[in-house]
């Protein structure tokens, strides 16, 4: 019997795809749908070409073969995602949401991976907030008395699509949003900044903290294995600056190479949500397995 | 001569604040906006250097909170019109645009990095359609093409920017740069088209001529250049070079000369001046803003300030992107212990 949670990917943008390529690379997940609107976008293309059942009929693709899903990553849009969530609630599917909808319980594995599993709708929060809100509460942890947490993302412009420039707004709110929530300080800023250069530049997150005390040593440790910890799931996730004290501030510095797998390896925003996501998934996938034993190793594709 | 009428916008209370480290004092803000008013200058801009919501630990803490400046420059205009610079990716609509557009903010100058207008549809749409003037700004123009200015300031155009400046924001364009982009936009946009200037390659005044004689309608002056970096062009200078060129404008050039002397002795401790550290910025082609962060970097981790522009030149950095200074500069100082350490 396979034991491997079968999942449906729906959207087959840039996340759509690249999420594929990794649920592919799985050894907990099987992918047995990748749903849109358009059977000859690149996505449903590359998707066909590895083997994985395609449909253009998107939300009502997954309500045909609910029988076949345990879980669902909603790649399309916010928008979208308040419309589906409720089908899937009905269903009984896990979805888990790498739109700004924000309507789940928001999801950073190195923070809180446990506590999500109860939920059944979880929310990836941003490419910035997958990236600065770990280092936010390991710095958290070994201070007191924080005043103020503010992150600093830069990407490259070419990563930054047509979704993610109209929605500038939106994602310095819920990556303030998250900070404030996971940190536990309640004031925080969002700074995003796209870089346009040639050779694209890797994504890079800055956290800077203000507080009266900082125990630089303690804070050093604490960053460092939120790092490890973040690496498990974003191989490329990387610390170019330890904890510092420079002008009154504390600052960390981190950059994202992705893993390359659908999207170019500058694109560590899109890469970092996504790894994030499937570190979700398959904490499920073991979650459901149980005592029962383990999957295969072995993916569905070569 | 019978010259256009040009619109002149002061940034002193804004792009200064990048001179004083974000220091401007509430009551440099209201002595300053009275003399502004005073000499009839088209528009006044007022905030954190990189403007709205820019107020933090990246770029630096105002010591006047925001809606506290606007208020107080609010109540010393009248004639001229209350201007903020806005940067999506710092300013949100909901966080600080709305309470603007409620203290009287008139003008709205948008901005974004000289090839990625369409970050600022949303924020332009949203000022024009609560009624308020809106602009937009192309920003490190000297890092693109005239083709690509033109087409992103279309962008702005078509979202309903009634205005586009060009900034030279690092101070690194030469009078013939000016002329051919300048140039290009006159002819291309049908609004009108301005130009920002800073001084690090000591061209502010002649860029700005430049600008002007190949069809900019608004020009940026700051009294006695007070701003990032070198500096912008000099108001006063400005003014009287128009004057004598035949230019037309609204400002009235013996109060523009008595805001400059003012501002001689309000700001006479951040002035700006050139020297080793703004011209290799402008070399480097690096945002002029960056000059204070990098100095107080440089000195913390034992490096040449200047190697520290250079080498964020090469990174190619944009306006907002402080941070990569501390990376920059504990990178160098590491290198520089290596090549420190004694030969065997």
């Amino acid at each position: 019997m396979n034991k491997k949670t079968k999942i449906a990917i729906l959207g087959t943008g840039n996340i759509g795809t690249d999420l594929l390529v990794k649920a592919i690379r799985s050894p907990w997940l099987e992918c047995r749908l990748f749903a849109g609107r358009n059977l000859s976008s690149p996505g449903m293309m590359k998707a066909d070409h590895l083997g994985v059942p395609v449909s253009s009929k998107g939300i009502q693709a997954v309500v045909e073969r609910r029988n076949e899903l345990d879980l669902i990553f909603d790649a399309t849009s916010a928008e979208d995602h308040i419309k589906h969530s409720g089908i899937f609630r009905e269903l009984g599917i896990l979805a888990i949401d790498l739109t700004p909808a924000k309507i789940g319980k928001m999801c950073v594995p190195a923070v809180n991976l446990e506590e999500c599993l109860q939920s059944d709708n979880v929310n990836m929060v941003s490419c910035g907030g997958q990236a600065s809100v770990p280092i936010a509460f390991a710095i958290a942890q070994a201070n007191n008395d924080i005043e103020y947490i503010e992150t600093v993302s830069s990407i490259a412009s070419r990563s930054a699509g047509p979704a993610t420039r109209i929605n500038l707004d939106e994602y310095l709110d819920t990556t303030e949003e998250a900070i404030q929530k996971f940190s536990g300080c309640t004031h925080s800023k969002a700074i995003l900044n796209l870089n346009p250069a040639q050779p694209c530049v890797h994504m890079q997150t800055t956290v800077f903290a203000k507080m009266p005390r900082p125990d630089l040593a303690k804070t050093r440790a604490a960053v460092s294995e939120m790092v490890r910890r973040i690496q498990q799931y974003v191989p490329g996730y990387q610390m170019i600056l330890e904890p510092m004290i420079e002008n009154g501030r504390l600052a960390v510095m981190v950059r994202v190479e992705g893993a390359g797998d659908y999207l170019p390896k500058y694109a560590g925003n899109l890469d970092i949500i996504n790894c994030a996501a499937i570190a979700m998934a398959e904490a499920y996938a073991q979650k459901r397995i149980g005592n029962e034993g383990v999957a295969t190793k072995t993916g569905i594709a070569a | 001569m019978n010259r256009a009428t040009i619109v002149v916008t002061d940034p002193t209370l804004r792009d200064g604040s990048h001179a004083c480290s974000h220091q401007i004092t509430a009551e440099q803000i209201l002595k300053y906006a009275t003399a502004a008013e005073a000499a009839k200058v088209d528009y006044l801009e007022v905030g954190h250097g990189n403007g709205l919501g820019a107020s933090s630990l990246q770029v630096g803490l105002s010591l006047v909170p925001e809606c506290e400046m606007l208020k107080i420059a609010r109540s010393c205009l009248s004639q001229t019109r209350l201007s903020v610079h806005v940067m999506p990716g710092f300013a949100t609509i909901k966080r600080e645009i709305a309470g603007a557009v409620d203290l009287g903010v008139d003008l709205f100058r948008v901005g974004a990095h000289c090839t990625e207008a369409d970050l600022t549809q949303r924020h332009i749409s949203y000022v024009r359609n609560v009624g308020k003037e809106a602009w937009g700004i192309l920003m490190m123009i000297h890092m693109t093409s005239k083709e690509v200015l033109l087409e992103e300031a279309k962008k702005m155009q078509s979202y309903g920017a009634q205005g586009i400046v060009l900034m030279d924001s690092a101070g690194a364009s030469f009078p013939h740069d000016v002329t051919q982009k300048i140039g290009t936009l006159a002819k291309g946009l049908e609004v009108p088209v301005g130009f920002h200037a800073h001084n690090n390659l000591g061209l502010s005044i002649a860029n700005s001529i430049a600008a002007l004689e190949a069809g900019a309608r608004i020009v940026d002056g700051t009294a006695r250049g007070f701003g990032a970096g070198a500096g912008n062009a000099p108001i006063e200078l400005l003014v009287a070079a128009m004057q004598r060129l035949g230019y037309k404008f609204k400002a009235d050039l013996y109060k523009v000369l008595d805001a400059a002397e003012l501002a001689d002795e309000l700001f006479k401790e951040n002035l700006p001046t050139s020297n080793a550290v703004t011209i290799v910025s402008g070399l480097a082609g690096v945002f002029s803003g960056f000059a204070k962060p990098v100095i107080r970097a440089a000195k913390q981790m034992d490096v040449d300030p200047r190697d520290v522009f250079f080498e964020l030149g090469q990174r190619k950095v944009v306006g907002g992107q402080e941070d990569l200074i501390l990376e920059v500069a504990t990178d160098l100082a590491r290198r520089k212990k290596i090549s420190d350490l004694p030969k065997s």
